[in-house]
């Protein structure tokens, strides 16, 4: 009985200090019409997004037969042009990520703290806007177009130095001359993403560690890329998946010789080349589980670099 | 005073050259189908076979009907969301992010698995194409369309118009779409460009389409090719200066892309 006078008063301020007012009606329960509002999106999105990718997953277990198996799976690790093409295409998004991240972090540094005046930024920061969205047959061509045997560089090279560069055993029809492609929208990208975090660098963080006796160095080490890790990282892991989905490049540029995982199912759509339908869900539900995993630690790390931001 | 930002020069001259160095290569490249001299012989060549007008028409139908339906699909659900089921933002947030997940090749994949067979076939009519770009467009059209709607006082003006004794049907059609305006051309134009230049669904269930042609003449000629990529390159260009054009027109407006 005492117990109850201690905590009765003490629940009943916490419960109207929330700052509500009082209800004037109770919430009505039972069904609300409120959720038709969204029915359509929602549909729309079980319907040509779910469903789709449950049957994928559901159809990798699917043996020749028809009956329940993991061979699919086993498949994707034990035939060797299958693990190829993951291997391929794995290789392809690392190196454009880490080079779009680098080329394209340094490029936003250049023009956001580095001193330049004000109209390259703005250039830069269009263009990449523009750059970003160039990819698919006019950009294969367009490096063709550049670098192949006919190519503008490929002459100016030869003009100037007097080397025929394809002579000499370079082609780019080929891993090295796909990740150069890939560049090409891999860099603006992360442009675009590194500009706001640059900018949101503030000045009183660079004066609170030169006051207290820090250097350039420090300042970057302590201050600046720990603040900055988690969008680099972010952007990285963008950019791996961004490389990762890729077909239409990949398919105009190489011609399908090349063996990518997106290739692969592309020719698995127009004609069952695996041979096995099971077998090209189980690659295609890999791809999805490998970009789950890419957007999953890509949230983590936006929420990580959004502390910072105001 | 500051020292002469040599290194920030260099890198910024040497992603200026990743820019254009292609750009012009193309372009000096299409000029170039007569021998020994510059040229638009290409683009004649272009411009004469009927099929280059047709697949450039169908693309342009596709993109037409892809804004439509995704306004449809986008606009009241993000008005709603803001409005009244706030709860729901994270979910349909997740929605329109799965395309960066599904893959478009596949996306295809599990579409036609799923609707080339009865009780409900969609690929032997173009509902599937549409729905393949719909979902392309979801991310882009989401995000335009929600920072449009948070820029403005969306639940004001909402109130502000039923005291008046306004109905929905005025609602959306006199005070919500003049003030998203922006947002939604913004949200319009990165569709266009997208469904424009688009190859990997058109291609894979074989309907024409400007990307696939591109595709398909790359593989029979010289020269050609590398002028249509110039005028779609224009395309895709033009659509996104509209962006930027838009966004930068006047205080408290909203801008889609990531720069400032």
């Amino acid at each position: 009985m005492d117990r109850d006078n201690l905590v009765a008063p003490q629940s009943t301020p916490t419960e109207s200090t929330n700052g509500d007012a009082p209800l004037a009606r109770p919430h009505r329960r039972g069904f609300s019409w409120t959720w038709l509002g969204v029915a359509p999106f929602f549909l729309f999105a079980i319907l040509f997004l779910f469903l789709p990718s449950v049957s994928i997953f559901v159809r990798s277990f699917e043996s020749l037969g028809g009956g329940f198996t993991l061979q699919n799976f086993a498949d994707i690790f034990n035939k060797s042009d299958i693990r190829n093409a993951y291997a391929m295409s794995l290789k392809v998004s690392a190196i454009t990520a880490l080079g779009g991240a680098f080329f394209g972090f340094l490029l936003a540094y250049a023009v956001i703290l580095g001193g330049l005046p004000r109209w390259a930024r703005t250039f830069l920061l269009s263009f990449s806007g523009v750059a970003s969205n160039f990819a698919g047959v006019p950009l294969a061509f367009a490096f063709v177009a550049t670098m192949g045997n006919n190519g503008l560089v490929t002459r100016i090279i030869e003009r100037l130095l007097n080397f025929d560069i394809h002579a000499a055993g370079f082609s780019i029809y080929n891993f090295w001359g796909l990740s150069i492609v890939y560049m090409y929208f891999q860099f603006p990208l992360m442009v675009l993403i590194m500009a706001p975090a640059l900018d949101g660098l503030r000045r009183e963080w660079r004066e609170a560690c030169e006051n207290l006796g820090g250097t350039g160095y420090h300042y970057w080490r302590y201050v600046a890329l720990p603040i900055l890790l988690p969008t680099l990282l972010g952007t990285a892991i963008l950019l791996f998946g961004n490389a990762f989905g890729a077909y239409a490049t990949a398919y105009a540029f190489t011609g399908s010789f090349l063996n990518l995982v997106t290739i692969v199912i592309g020719a698995q759509i127009q004609g069952d080349v695996l041979y096995n339908p099971g077998l090209g869900n189980a690659m295609a539900f890999g791809m999805i589980i490998i970009m789950s995993v890419i957007m999953l630690v890509y949230a983590r790390l936006q929420r990580l670099a959004a502390r910072w931001v105001r | 005073m500051k020292r002469f930002p040599l290194f920030s020069w260099v890198w910024f001259i040497l992603g200026l050259m990743y820019f254009f160095v292609p750009l012009i290569s193309t372009m000096e490249f299409s000029l170039r189908m007569l021998k020994g001299r510059y040229t638009f012989e290409a683009y004649r060549v272009a411009f004469q076979d009927p099929r280059f007008y047709t697949s450039f028409g169908y693309s342009l139908l596709w993109a037409i009907i892809t804004m439509v339906c995704s306004l449809l699909l986008v606009v009241p659900t993000a008005y709603w969301v803001q409005l009244r089921l706030p709860k729901l933002r994270p979910y349909v947030e997740f929605v329109t992010l799965m395309p960066f997940v599904v893959p478009a090749v596949v996306l295809i994949f599990g579409l036609i698995r799923i609707y080339g067979r009865p009780p409900l076939v969609l690929t032997t009519t173009p509902a599937a194409l549409i729905v393949g770009y719909i979902v392309l467009s979801l991310p882009y059209m989401y995000r335009s369309v929600d920072s449009g709607l948070r820029a403005v006082d969306i639940r004001t003006l909402t109130e502000a118009a039923q005291s008046l004794g306004a109905n929905w049907l005025t609602i959306i059609r006199d005070v919500i779409l003049p003030n998203l305006r922006v947002a939604l051309l913004s949200g319009m134009f990165l569709t266009f460009a997208i469904v424009m230049g688009e190859f990997t669904f058109a291609s894979l269930l074989s309907w024409p389409a400007f990307g696939p042609y591109i595709e398909e003449i790359g593989s029979m000629r010289a020269y050609t090719p590398q002028a249509v990529s110039v005028m779609s390159f224009a395309v895709t260009w033009l659509s996104i200066a509209g962006i930027q054009w838009l966004g930068r027109g006047g205080a408290g407006q909203v801008q889609t892309a990531g720069a400032r």
